[in-house]
């Protein structure tokens, strides 16, 4: 009788266990199938622009709805322009952030300054559009603009990305905005992965005659390159993909130009502004196709540097 | 060998005085930002702001729709996304040693954790605003829960693999089977790790603009139907704050007020219980 009993109890909780691991395992299946499924949707419902346009979608600058000519190089070389820009301001100031953090401050500083850095990064992205509009672009079109202008706008090389006209919308903005934005996700990486290093190895750095700066460039920063390359890698994805924010400040103009201080537009901004008013399938189905580029873009930069320190993370393991 | 040492000095503190004056650039963004809605949000905010709906250009309202809205589809859009993403991050942490799916999931999850979020807004567009044909709060549910979805499944499994093995094998030497030691002794001793991730979720979409634009979209009236267009302080900050009108704008400086603080206290609520949580062991 007892025996009997335990066998059943036996049974049904193995079917439980059955029951919960092919739970789970549905779950996880489903992040795999919602990948998939985006993919296919997106690329089902651009179908009639990739028919239409082909290849050349992505070398025409044309964006006509009238007359129902589209291109992406335009949103495209706008939302590349602004990420780099991003990108270029946002490093050497997060790594500045994060030696601060993990070597300068005093210790009761360390975590509310930390904590500091992290809320920048929980603003919501229509907070820095909006601010960006209404208080960033007006100081930026009175007083920095003409100093470009005037400065680096007279350089030999350069001066085609840096003069134009003090309207304050424009890529540079735009690119600045971002970097703000991006600054918190590559400083807190950073700072995270500055803490792993032994303190025996810094000791000894410092112990050689070491300065600070060189502890940091010299020992810490090979140390750690692999989590500083992914949070950078991070933030461009986010950059990348960031919508709200652009859409304020960047202008939505469809032209080309060399000119960092003329507005443009990023796929992300076209999208937000134009989709809900297309009229016409073709329209819509060239608006998808941008964010398909998007999509791809992104999800190439995130596999890239999930590569990396995949390879990065096994070539420590052999030295070590 | 003096100057060679000056040199080295001297490049010390150019480039330390650097990093402190990096971490001031940080710190003065954040600061002239919360100054700025400040000053702009603090005189529009009243009571009516959450009494009235939004006005018609040129008269007295408030956001009370737009607030509801937002809650409305914040909770849903959790209730949603979380146990999907906990049950997913349990397979990777628990069952997910052998076989090629838990790598690729994993793989896919950190992707789809940065992945654009309006791409997503595009994508509940094409497989459900079309097929019901409308905008609906439904719409703007769905779009949200897929971004709950990877930062749950991230923090499950992170706070998971922190919990001692010891623990797992001491719950199935009592011959607990392995779907209790799962549910009843693993997920509850790492119950404050995931609640933080399931916070910085909610703090995360509620302030989610993009994918709501083409999903939800917005309604001038207060509504409880989700199945209908469907006010949120996102999307009615983004076009008040475009539009000509300056009451509307000044709602918009208020909803943005309401909004940044909610986030951050929710960002600070999860930091600090997470922290009490690491205190206690």
């Amino acid at each position: 009788m007892s025996t009997q009993l335990r066998d059943s109890q036996l049974k049904r909780q193995n079917l439980l266990d059955i029951l919960f691991r092919n739970l789970t395992r549905f779950c996880a299946f489903g992040v795999l199938a919602l990948l998939l499924s985006i993919i296919a949707s997106l690329v089902v419902s651009s179908s009639l622009a990739m028919h239409e346009f082909g290849f050349g979608f992505l070398t025409s600058a044309d964006w006509n709805p009238v007359t129902d000519k589209f291109g992406a190089l335009v949103p495209i070389a706008g939302t590349l322009a602004t990420s780099i820009i991003a990108l270029l301001i946002a490093i050497p100031v997060s790594f500045g952030i994060a030696i601060f953090l993990t070597e300068l401050s005093p210790q009761w500083m360390r975590r509310p300054l930390g904590v500091a850095i992290e809320l920048l990064a929980g603003i919501p992205s229509i907070i820095y559009g909006m601010w960006g509009l209404f208080v960033f672009v007006p100081i930026f079109a009175d007083h920095i603009e003409p100093w470009i202008n005037d400065n680096l706008g007279q350089l030999p090389v350069i001066s085609p990305l840096f003069s134009g006209p003090n309207l304050g919308i424009s890529v540079l903005a735009a690119g600045i905005i971002l970097a703000i934005m991006i600054i918190p996700f590559i400083a807190s990486v950073m700072r995270d992965v500055f803490d792993v290093v032994p303190t025996l190895l810094k000791e000894s750095a410092y112990g050689l005659g070491a300065t600070t700066w060189e502890v940091m460039y010299q020992v810490v920063l090979p140390y750690t390159k692999i989590g500083v390359v992914g949070g950078i890698m991070l933030g461009l994805g986010r950059a990348l993909g960031e919508t709200m924010a652009i859409t304020f400040v960047i202008g939505n103009a469809h032209q080309l130009s060399a000119s960092l201080l003329k507005p443009g537009n990023s796929i992300s901004s076209a999208l937000a502004n134009e989709f809900t008013e297309a009229v016409g399938d073709l329209y819509t189905s060239a608006l998808v196709e941008l964010g398909l580029i998007l999509f791809f873009i992104t999800f190439v930069v995130l596999s890239l540097a999930r590569f990396m320190l995949y390879r990065l993370a096994q070539r420590e393991g052999h030295g070590a | 060998m003096f100057s060679l040492y000056a040199r080295r000095r001297l490049i010390n503190t150019i480039s330390l005085t650097i990093s402190v004056l990096a971490m001031a650039f940080g710190l003065f963004w954040l600061g002239w930002i919360l100054v700025t809605l400040l000053i702009q949000g603090l005189p529009a905010l009243s009571t009516t702001i959450f009494t009235q709906t939004t006005p018609p250009p040129g008269s007295q309202g408030g956001l009370s729709n737009a607030i509801w809205g937002s809650l409305m589809m914040t909770f849903m859009a959790t209730i949603i996304g979380t146990p999907i993403g906990i049950l997913a991050g349990t397979y990777l942490a628990e069952f997910g040693q052998r076989g090629w799916l838990s790598p690729v999931t994993r793989f896919i999850n950190d992707i789809l954790l940065s992945a654009p979020s309006i791409v997503i807004g595009l994508f509940i567009y094409a497989v459900y605003v079309i097929k019901v044909g409308h905008f609906s709060g439904w719409g703007g549910t769905f779009a949200l829960s897929i971004i709950v979805i990877p930062v749950v499944i991230r923090t499950t499994e992170n706070m998971l693999r922190l919990i001692p093995n010891s623990l797992r094998e001491a719950a199935a030497a009592l011959g607990a089977p392995q779907w209790k030691v799962i549910t009843f002794v693993t997920l509850r001793a790492a119950r404050a790790g995931i609640l933080t991730g399931i916070l910085l979720a909610i703090a995360r979409i509620s302030g989610e603009t993009a994918p709501l634009l083409f999903t939800a979209l917005n309604n001038q009236f207060f509504s409880y139907n989700m199945n209908q267009p469907m006010a949120n302080l996102p999307v009615v900050i983004f076009q008040f704050a475009m539009s000509p009108y300056d009451d509307w704008r000044s709602l918009a400086w208020a909803g943005a007020l309401i909004i940044t603080f909610s986030v951050l206290t929710l960002n600070i609520v999860a930091r600090v219980m997470f922290r009490q949580k690491a205190n206690t062991h």
